[in-house]
């Protein structure tokens, strides 16, 4: 029992990316996958348990070894690069993309209220966003989603994981309302000049 | 409003990320229920806010305009009478209806993105061991310089710069020489497994004449695309490095 944490913290170790739960199982045939999971569990903990400055998450739907997040001035000291950060268009644009896609640019900048057009290429060059496909509508606008990579870049296991939006509950309420009166629905489009 | 107060102003104007925005700035301002705006107050400094911007030639987005008429909108029918129904109190009939429901939308995303941006982020706050880099590269005096997949179009860029350089009188001659993409294809894998890795510009030589120049960069895209060999580069407009894709 004990050798299969010991080999799965070696793979662990010697993969680029996150290491998927399924390519631990393909390489630990005998061992059962309730098995593996159970030892990564433990894994976890202990380099929990013991404050190591190395932790073993679950990220992007697979595991890896990242460094604690209190530690990260030392990191930094050594790499002495500094990590190009995004601006808040471009972090609103995302967490609209994270918690609305697929969606399509104009219905982020309906929410935003304002033009997403740059953000938006920003989040497509730094691959936090990418082109999901094409609505079936008139104009086939492009529908956005987050990538693998948002979900690393953000120490995200899933999608899911993604904290539940606060006002949710409220809007929900509104938009019932919302529908019992079809009047005021179209105020956007009465002639404002 | 006094000249202070304009300047107070002056210096907030670029964190507004859009008029829903300055609009949720004036309601925590004037600590006002987001359920029940005051829409003459609210319309009344929103408008100021857009004179400030003007007065300070910024461009003023369209979308801020848009906001201006939906407000003068909906003040001009929260002064209609209702007719025949009591006021309801706060009734579903509020022309304020649609704003505030926009308003929540993004307020509730405005702080969504703040949780993200307040979560550890990779290359932030928690660092991944760094990818080894291929046997190479390690060679070259690149160490600390991450490589780029360089796209063709710095490709074709490269490749500007160079035909820029040839002197022009190289296109009175005639060139005799009898050449092929796939001599130069050749020849360009021998250089490489024989280097390991070149430049764009050592691949190229700036002293070729035109047709050579032309003919080596096809080499070089017909390689890319059998991805026989591979072009990296440590940063934008930086040296692109070509290596042989064996692996």
């Amino acid at each position: 029992m004990e050798n299969i944490k010991a080999i799965i913290e070696a793979l662990v170790l010697v993969s680029e990316a996150p290491l998927a739960l399924e390519k631990i199982c393909a390489v630990l045939t005998e061992v059962e996958k309730v098995q593996v999971k159970d030892a990564l569990d433990k894994l976890i903990a202990e380099y929990e348990e013991r404050k190591s400055g190395i932790c073993l998450q679950e990220v992007a739907g697979g595991y890896q070894f990242r460094t604690r997040a209190e530690l990260s001035n030392w990191v930094k000291k050594l790499k002495g690069s500094k990590p190009a950060s995004l601006s808040p268009a471009s972090l609103e644009t995302l967490a609209i993309v994270a918690y609305r896609q697929p969606i399509v640019k104009a219905e982020i900048e309906s929410i935003r209220g304002v033009d997403v057009s740059a953000p938006l290429r920003g989040l497509l060059d730094k691959k936090l966003v990418r082109i999901v496909g094409r609505k079936d509508v008139p104009g086939k606008p492009i529908i956005y989603g987050t990538t693998r990579k948002f979900l690393e870049v953000f120490n995200l296991k899933d999608l899911s994981e993604l904290p539940t939006l606060r006002e949710l509950k409220e809007l929900n309420q509104s938009q019932e309302i919302d529908e019992n009166i079809p009047s005021q629905e179209n105020i956007e489009d009465i002639p404002s000049s | 409003m006094n000249e202070e107060q304009t300047k107070d102003y002056a210096i907030k104007l670029d964190i507004f990320e859009g008029p829903l925005d300055l609009l949720l700035y004036l309601i925590k301002k004037n600590e006002i229920d987001i359920y029940n705006i005051p829409i003459a107050l609210i319309t009344e400094q929103y408008l100021h806010y857009l004179n400030m911007i003007k007065s300070l030639n910024l461009d003023l987005a369209g979308e801020y305009l848009v906001m201006a008429s939906t407000l003068i909108h909906i003040k001009s029918k929260m002064l209609l009478p209702v007719p025949e129904e009591p006021s309801d109190e706060e009734s579903e009939d509020d022309p304020r209806f649609e704003l505030i429901k926009q308003l929540l939308e993004y307020q509730t995303f405005k702080e969504a993105a703040a949780d993200l941006g307040k979560r550890p982020l990779l290359e932030r706050d928690v660092f991944v061991r760094s990818a080894p880099m291929p046997a190479e590269i390690e060679k070259q005096d690149t160490e600390e310089e991450e490589l780029i997949e360089v796209s063709i179009f710095e490709l074709i860029e490269a490749f500007h710069h160079l035909v820029s350089r040839i002197d022009n009188k190289e296109l009175l001659e005639i060139d005799l020489e009898k050449m092929s993409i796939t001599d130069i294809i050749n020849d360009v894998m021998e250089r490489l497994t024989r280097e390991k890795n070149l430049t764009f510009d050592e691949l190229i030589g700036v002293k070729r004449s035109r047709r050579n120049v032309i003919y080596t960069f096809l080499a070089i895209l017909e390689l890319i695309k059998l991805k026989m060999i591979k072009a990296y580069q440590t940063s934008v407009f930086g040296v692109i490095r070509v290596f042989p894709a064996v692996e």
